[in-house]
Parts: structure tokens; sequence; C-alpha cells
């Protein structure tokens, strides 16, 4: 029997389901391979008998937190996609505000209709077992994640920084031409995408298991610099700070 | 007596999260109503104090499907604060950018989100069996859109090489020559789905509205010019907050609109019956083919619209290809300037007239920001949509009823989590 999938999103731009549209030709091949319960972007059948969900989006409301809990009890497996759902993603940026500040900023006097608490990644409230971060998700990342679901292996997700990558790309060290980057403290499988095309790294993939000891020290010495001077100098994907279930 | 109760939790098929609501009692309509549950993410509060290149990245993060249009506005506003001046080669790369967007958005719309109504079945994975060409083309539009924004930005979801003043990397010729076949293939793809959708009937319904778009004196417009009104006429973008008047209402996260009647509409309607005389020869003979004819008052006609459109940014994407191919693409470097000030930049996202409005301080940081979304604009006429196509249909079977209401809200493209941000 192929395996029911269900995706759902939360608090998002919905452009990891998008990344997941955008698969084009694999869509069909994967299509062979299991089957699709629950997408409500793309189809209007919808079921509540699932294997495996997919979750994009933060969780920012009250009504959030009871429908993952309830996702959370259908699913055997939850995987998150994308920085919104794994990491919190731009959303937490706004919990450097206090809410009822944010309300008032975007809705003035009609703040009072709408609820909302600090933004946080999925993990925050129920338990994940794969956390695919990235914005958007990484098309390829996710495929293999899912083929090595398929086939009963544990999925690898990389915990050595973007630097590596970096170097394999050839690219010149954005610290060399005087910028600051996240790539030394970011978890890779990106193939520093962004160094590549010009940018530095935001640290979208979220940072290495422990950033004092898996980061790329030798890049960050011969700046003078520690893991935490960087951290500290980005807060667009680093903002919670809460923890997990 | 007979008790009609529509309660459409979460349309699907579409961008976010929409409700319809519906109460008849013996065809006496009770309540009519379109709700936006979206989780709001505050962008405009939120983005205060980053600095301009980090406000740039950001804002893009409002939708993924339209991400470069909100990148471009942010650009152009910022631009505008600084009192930037952007390339030639800037501004033009940027359109080829717009094109492809427009064309994967609406792709995107009219074969994966409307066709399955008007085929009969409830997604785009039936079809892949029934209709396997029309799916595999549809998916090879898509890819050929999303390759040609990667080729200058990257990646088409959140660009990664459009800044304030420019771009940090450029394509070589090797790239857009390789490109360039593949846009001739999508020409020819596009003429097949044109011949599809000469082929199926929308919803006969008629009702007029105030339609607002981008107008531009030298083409039909995309990026910059005045906002248009078929009611009032034309109004530099500085005074849009003139025309959007955004309001708040309890059931629904997404702030509503309204200008010089109780709604309008944005999107690919409004700016065909503004700006049809525009179109290049290839989408005006499409649009005639297809039946089209300005002004046109039918918001199931959206979709149709969107495939002249998509024939439009093919054929414009093709020659702005071709000069890039002849003359190359100069390495320039960003232009850099900032200074304390307003701007507002305007663009017509996929979905209709997208405005970010933001204020900076002397160094570069977000002190406000204003964003105005598609969406947000045409979520009242979407209210009026019902209110005024409900009575002709209420008699009808609440499965039918159902599906004429949720094939209107699909009909404009409506992308609410973008409209919530």
């Amino acid at each position: 029997m192929k395996p029911k999938v269900a995706f759902f999103d939360f608090t998002s731009c919905e452009g990891c389901q998008l990344e997941v549209l955008n698969f084009e030709q694999e869509v069909l091949q994967l299509l062979n391979l299991l089957e699709i319960v629950n997408f409500r972007e793309l189809m209007t059948e919808r079921s509540d008998d699932y294997d495996i969900a997919i979750i994009d989006g933060a969780i920012s409301t009250d009504a959030d937190v009871a429908r993952i809990k309830e996702i959370r009890e259908r699913a055997s497996i939850l995987i998150t996609i994308g920085a919104c759902s794994s990491l919190g993603g731009v959303n937490c940026l706004k919990n450097a505000y206090p809410m009822e500040e944010v309300l008032s900023v975007v809705y003035g006097d009609a703040a009072g209709y709408y609820n909302t608490i600090p933004a946080r990644p999925v993990s925050a409230v129920v338990p994940v077992d794969y956390a695919l971060p990235q914005c958007p998700v990484n098309k390829a990342e996710f495929l293999e994640v899912v083929k090595a679901l398929l086939l009963g292996k544990k999925p690898e997700i990389p915990n050595y920084p973007v630097c590596a990558e970096c170097k394999m790309a050839e690219n010149a060290c954005v610290f060399d031409l005087g910028r600051t980057c996240l790539g030394p403290v970011t978890r890779a499988g990106c193939n520093a995408l962004c160094v590549t095309w010009g940018r530095h790294c935001w640290g979208c993939r979220g940072l290495v298991d422990d950033p004092n000891v898996d980061a790329a020290t030798d890049v960050l010495k011969e700046h003078g610099l520690t893991a935490e001077d960087i951290v500290n100098k980005f807060r667009i994907y680093t903002a919670w700070t809460g923890g997990s279930e | 007596m007979t008790h009609l109760k529509i309660d459409v939790h979460h349309v699907t098929r579409i961008e976010g999260h929409g409700n319809i609501i519906v109460n008849a009692k013996d065809g006496a309509i009770e309540e009519v109503r379109w709700e936006v549950p979206e989780a709001p993410r505050f962008f405009e509060a939120m983005m205060r104090g980053l600095h301009y290149h980090d406000v740039n990245y950001v804002s893009p993060r409002i939708c993924g499907i339209c991400s470069l249009a909100h990148n471009t506005a942010s650009i152009e506003a910022t631009e505008a604060a600084f009192g930037i001046q952007p390339s030639e080669q800037t501004l033009l790369l940027r359109k080829l950018l717009f094109h492809a967007e427009t064309l994967q958005s609406h792709v995107l719309h009219s074969c994966f989100l409307v066709a399955p109504d008007l085929l009969n079945v409830g997604s785009v994975i039936p079809l892949a069996e029934s209709h396997t060409e029309v799916v595999v083309r549809a998916l090879r539009l898509k890819k050929f859109s999303n390759d040609l924004a990667d080729v200058i930005v990257g990646r088409k979801t959140h660009p990664l090489t459009t800044v304030t003043g420019g771009f940090t990397k450029f394509p070589d010729e090797s790239a857009l020559k390789s490109v360039r076949p593949r846009l001739l293939e999508a020409i020819e793809d596009l003429d097949r789905m044109v011949e599809l959708f000469k082929s199926l009937e929308m919803p006969d319904f008629v009702r007029e509205t105030e339609y607002i778009a981008l107008k531009r004196p030298d083409e039909y417009a995309f990026i910059g010019g005045d906002i248009a009104s078929t009611d009032t006429g034309s109004t530099p973008p500085e005074n849009y907050l003139e025309i959007t008047n955004e309001y708040c209402v309890p059931h629904s996260t997404a702030k509503f609109t309204r200008h010089n009647r109780d709604s309008y509409m944005v999107g690919a309607i409004a700016r065909y019956n503004l700006n049809h005389s525009q179109l290049l020869p290839k989408a005006a003979e499409t649009a005639a083919q297809l039946g089209l004819t300005a002004p046109c008052h039918n918001p199931f006609m959206n979709t149709v619209v969107q495939l002249v459109e998509c024939v439009h940014a093919a054929e414009d994407a093709l020659a702005i290809l071709d000069h890039f191919i002849a003359r190359g693409v100069k390495n320039e470097k960003p232009i850099e300037k900032v200074q304390a000030g307003r701007g507002v930049g305007v663009v017509e996202a996929p979905r209709g007239l997208l405005i970010h409005d933001y204020t900076f301080d002397e160094k570069g940081y977000l002190v406000e920001a204003n964003c105005v979304i598609p969406t947000n604009q045409n979520h009242m006429n979407i209210q009026k949509d019902f209110e005024a196509l409900l009575p002709g249909i209420v008699n009808r079977p609440e499965g039918e009823v159902k599906l004429l209401l949720e094939m209107l809200v699909r009909a404009y493209d409506p992308c609410v989590s973008c409209s919530t941000h």
C-alpha cells in the first residue's frame, strides 16, 4: 500500500508548498510512490487518515497550537519543511516586540479583533521527526528525505557548516570581501546558494547543532571572530530562542 | 422549508485560508460572507529597525508565489526613498523577471487551480492520467518560467541577486542563449493552452465594478507608472492612500479597501480594462480568439485574461532576451546611496496592484512601512460579487451553489496569506 501523505500550512508565505509543486516532472513520479490525501493548495479532496504529515509555516496563533497538536496525534511521521516550520522563520522577528504593539502598529484601533502569540517553530509545540529548514525548502533535500523514508532508511541531514560547501563551490569568502556572513555557524545542505549568487549567508537552515564545536572554526579564527560574535549580528532566522518540546 | 447552509472552511486550491458562509431559507438570503482567517505575520511591524538590504530580503517572504513582485516593489520603494535612479539595464532585467513571474503564476493558477473545476475533477492529480498532455505542458511551462528567473536571480522563490540599485550577479551569454529555444517552445505551449481554454466555458456572470491598475504611456504596465481607475482616472503612486483607504473588519485578518464605490477590483481584468490597447500584437490576437472584448465585467474571465497576459509576457520576454543576447549583459555595480526619507514602490503583481511604502532613517534603517497587497484590495469585491451572484443561483442544489462560489473565489486567484502579511 502506498503511504498516505498530507500537507498542512500554518503561518507562512506558502512558498514551500509552491516549491513542492515546482518539482514539475518529479511530481508525477512521486505520485506513483505515495498517495497525497490532503494538500489544500492543490486539491479539493481531503482526508484525516494519513501516515506522514508535512508541515510548512510557523505556529503563531492559539488556533495554530490546537491544530498542530491534532495533526501530531494522527501522523506517525511529522516532517517540517522550510525555515518557518523548522525554525520559526522570519515570523519570529515580531517576537522582539510586545504582541500588543505589533497588533496596534498593523491594525491600529481594530487590534482588538485579532489574536496572535509569539511565533515559534513546530518543534516548540509538538515533537518533530525530521526538520528540513531553508527558506524556501530545498527541493532536492526534500526529495531525498521522502525517498529515504519510502525505503525505510533514516534521512541524513548535515551537521557541518555552510563554509564547507562554499569552499567546494569555489566562492570568494564573504569575510575576505569585507562583509559578514553566517556561513561558519549555519547548517550546510544548500550548496552555499546565497554566496554563490553574490550575497552572504543569512542562516536560513538554522545553526549547526553546537556552534561552538561544529562551526567552521578555521574561518572564524582567521578573521578573529567567535561563533557568538556573528550569531548576534543576524536575527532574521535566529530570533526563536525558546527551545523545543 | 428548504434551508441552504454552506460553510466552506478553508477553500481549497487557493493560496492561503478563506471561508465561504451562506445561509438562506426558502430562497431568502440571510447571510453570505467571505471570511479571511489567515494568521497575520505583521511584516510592517517586524521589519522596523532592519537595514534596507534586509528589508529587501525579508519583504519577498510576504508571498511565496509572487516574491519577485514584492522584492521589486520593496527595491523600488527603497530607491525612491534614497533618490536612486536605476540603470536602463536594471529596469530591463526587472521587466524580464516580471514576465517570468507572471507566466509562472498565471500558469499555476489557470492549469492547476482553475482547470480542474472546468474539467469536473477535484485536482490536477486525476488530470495527469486523463489529460496527460495538458498537465505535462503546464508543468513544462511552469518549469521554464522558473528556470528563466533562476538564470537571473538564482532562485525564483525568494530571489537572491536583486538589490537596491541593481544586481549582485549577472547571467552570462551562454545561460541566456540556453533559455531561448525553451522560450520558443513555451510560446508554442501557450498556443495549445489557448486552444484548450477556447473549448472550456466560463460561468456567465456580469457585475461592473471599479477597476484599478497601473498605467504607463509607453507600455502595458507591470512596473511603475500612475495608479489608474476606470472611475476617476490617474493619480501618482505617492497618493496611493487616497485610492486604497484600508479598513478592518472582524471576520478578516486582511484589511479591506474601497475607493469610489463599495469595492474595486485589481488584477488581470483591471489591467486589461485599463490597458488593453497596449497589448502586444499576438496577445491582442489571442484576446480576440478567446472572445474577449474590453471592458470585461465578468470576474470568472480573469483566468482567460491571464492567458492573454501570458502570451504578452512571453512575446516581450523574447524581445528582451534577444536584446541581451545581441548586446550582452554588462557587469554593473549596484548604485549605492543612502539618505533619510520616504519612498513608494508600485508594481503589478500577477494578482494586481502592489504597493510598498517605506520610511528610512539617515543610515538606511527602516522606521515605518506600509504594504498594500492585491488580494487585500479584492476581498470586498469578492464579497460584492457573492451578493450579486447568489440571488440568481440560490434555488439550485447546494453542491452547485457551493462550487460556483468557490469558482468565483478561485477566479480572483487570491493570495490570502499575502493579503494578510
